[in-house]
């Protein structure tokens, strides 16, 4: 605690990998240099973390990526306006099956590549086996309904021809219980952040069939969300801690500190786990079950590819999904609202006094850049993506209404 | 004494904690209260409970899940929000800062849910508070018998009465502005890393 510290600033996070970059801003002096005195309280659930920063207990917090749109939109209990001057990363959730599925998905014609299409493809065959024969549908869960687990698991079964409002059940299980729940058979698979998969790898109990950074190339995940209240009270304050939270961002991503981010991660007071078990996420090589194992590109990046960039495409993409399966009507309206949820300009206002290079636009084409790109930015050396979807669609945030016509029809023919 | 026919499901982990709330909402007038220890299997006891008011701990990991059940339930015309007002921040705010919350079918009269809301915001910090003080005795005899040990090393090894080991120990822990437990402590570590004491 440093008297002398400028901003006094409180926020919460959930003991999950991808709040390192708070973590660490907080730890490692970044939040300290910027004359920040930063506190951090973790929580044990998505709702306790809604309702304190709606109470004012939190300035701001590490949230689903969705979770500020639908604060806004009205969509939970208990809300307040919740703005995204910053993401904390791409990428890092798998989805993982039993062992049981895995054996029916491989006489099915899945691998162990990862293939969203194939293994897709080979879930879906097994779907309709098991129908024919009278089964249960299969039950996967995610972490909470709306977050960018639910809608990529969603987005990549619907792009097979899998129905998962009519096919599959999906319910909602806390991260640290997935792996127990999969070994216990209260559920079939699960899309969760690391390392939840690996642990059920660990333990004999689960297969890693696909991954986020498959599924859609360097997408978004989790996001710091700030009461707005408190932001238009304390530009200055939030400007500090967005220029804390790049320095940390940076740090995280250089492997050269990964084996010191892992042993910060592990604390009892973070994640309270073993180091080893932390590795995966960061080096992108994960065992995926039965022996097999892969280096996954971009498998989880807290820095590069402006990963930080709290692009509107991205709460834009959310929304249709939200759109998509019934979480919201879509309405000029709830459009206005999710488009005003994130807020670049704050991000390269705080950012520009650091001469770093920053993106020019605030929202971009998803799925347009098919390689490693070098974007027109203010600075130098700004690479974007490759950003695709594994189905080749392309998520223009200036053709909203088409995008959710097709996908609505699509799903009326399947 | 309330009559009331309002149905209220208790979550809460902790069981001594739960049958406190239990006691003190029967006490009230509440005949229709259950308690659930284990989330496991809830929606069908939710299906037939029927709660009108479902007051649940923050520490429970599975506040999301639940949340989730109850907006599904939206489809078979049970809505359950968070509180029965809003606007009501005074109330939301003692209940966060007790560690509780609750949800409400929607429709019930603010009247007919706050003294169960109060009632389970007032035992939840008394359980706060009993659990602190007891945590508290704990430490204080843990602190106890730790600094017997160190007085009956310093007594052995030094020669010193027993008051005089303790007067030792509390010079240096004055000294040292560190608690005499501390300074206990570490004499007790010490003495196990240089050898064997005897008369353990």
């Amino acid at each position: 605690m440093s008297m002398g510290a400028e901003h006094q600033i409180t926020a919460g996070f959930m003991p999950l990998f991808d709040s390192a970059v708070l973590v660490a801003a907080g730890e490692l002096g970044f939040a300290a240099r910027e004359g920040i005195d930063l506190t951090l309280h973790r929580e044990t659930s998505w709702a306790n973390i809604r309702d304190r920063i709606a109470i004012g207990h939190f300035h701001l917090a590490h949230m689903l990526g969705p979770m500020p749109l639908a604060c806004n939109l009205g969509l939970t209990p208990l809300a307040s306006e919740t703005i995204v001057p910053f993401s904390l990363g791409l990428g890092g959730n798998c989805v993982t099956i039993s062992n049981a599925v895995w054996d029916g998905m491989a006489a099915h014609g899945a691998k162990p590549d990862l293939d969203p299409a194939r293994a897709g493809a080979a879930l879906g065959a097994l779907i309709r086996e098991r129908a024919a024969a009278g089964h249960d549908p299969l039950r996967f869960a995610v972490v909470h309904p709306h977050s960018g687990h639910n809608y990529e698991l969603r987005y990549w079964l619907a792009a097979c021809g899998i129905d998962p409002t009519r096919e599959i059940e999906i319910v909602i299980v806390p991260p640290p219980f997935m792996a127990d729940a999969l070994a216990t058979g209260r559920i079939d698979g699960y899309c969760v952040g690391e390392p939840w998969n690996s642990a059920a790898v660990a333990a004999g109990t689960g297969h890693i069939v696909t991954v986020k950074a498959q599924i859609w190339r360097n997408s978004p995940e989790k996001v710091i969300g700030v009461r707005k209240a408190w932001a238009e009270q304390s530009p200055e304050a939030l400007a500090a801690l967005l220029r804390a939270l790049h320095h940390s961002a940076r740090w995280c991503q250089d492997p050269a500190n990964h084996g010191e981010l892992a042993a910060m991660m592990a604390q009892p007071g973070f994640l309270g786990l073993p180091p080893a078990v932390l590795m995966p996420i960061l080096t992108g090589h994960l065992k995926l079950g039965g022996g097999a194992e892969l280096d996954i590109d971009d498998f989880f990046l807290p820095f590069d590819k402006a990963a930080n960039f709290p692009w509107k495409s991205h709460a834009l993409w959310f929304y249709t999904q939200m759109v998509r399966w019934g979480h919201v009507a879509h309405t000029p309206e709830n459009l206005a609202i999710a488009r005003d949820c994130y807020r670049p300009d704050l991000y390269r206002s705080a950012l520009k006094p650091l001469g770093v290079a920053l993106p020019g636009a605030n929202s971009k084409v998803e799925g347009a850049l098919r390689v490693a790109t070098a974007v027109g930015a203010t600075g130098a050396g700004l690479m974007l993506g490759p950003d695709g979807f594994f189905d080749g669609q392309i998520f223009d945030p200036d053709e909203i209404d088409g995008y959710i016509a097709a996908q609505k029809s699509a799903r009326a023919q399947a | 004494m309330v009559r009331s026919s309002l149905a209220v499901l208790v979550i809460d982990e902790n069981r001594i904690r739960a049958s406190i709330i239990e006691a003190g909402l029967r006490e009230a007038g509440h005949e229709r209260v259950t308690v659930i220890h284990d989330v496991t299997g809830i929606a069908r006891q939710i299906a037939e409970i029927e709660p009108d008011v479902i007051v649940i701990d923050l520490e429970n990991p599975n506040r999301d899940m639940l949340e989730n059940m109850f907006q599904l339930s939206r489809a078979v015309k049970r809505p359950i929000a968070m509180f029965v007002d809003r606007s009501d921040q005074a109330s939301i705010e003692a209940a966060v800062d007790a560690g509780v919350s609750a949800y409400v079918v929607d429709g019930l009269r603010q009247e007919r849910v706050k003294p169960i809301l109060d009632m389970a915001v007032s035992r939840f910090n008394a359980f706060s508070r009993m659990a602190r003080e007891l945590e508290e005795a704990r430490s204080e005899l843990e602190s106890r018998k730790v600094i017997d040990r160190a007085k009956g090393i310093l007594m052995k090894s030094r020669g010193l009465s027993e008051e005089a080991a303790y007067t030792l120990l509390r010079k240096t822990a004055m000294n040292q502005n560190r608690k005499i437990s501390d300074i206990a402590q570490s004499l007790v570590t010490a003495a196990g890393l240089l050898g064997p004491v005897e008369d353990e």
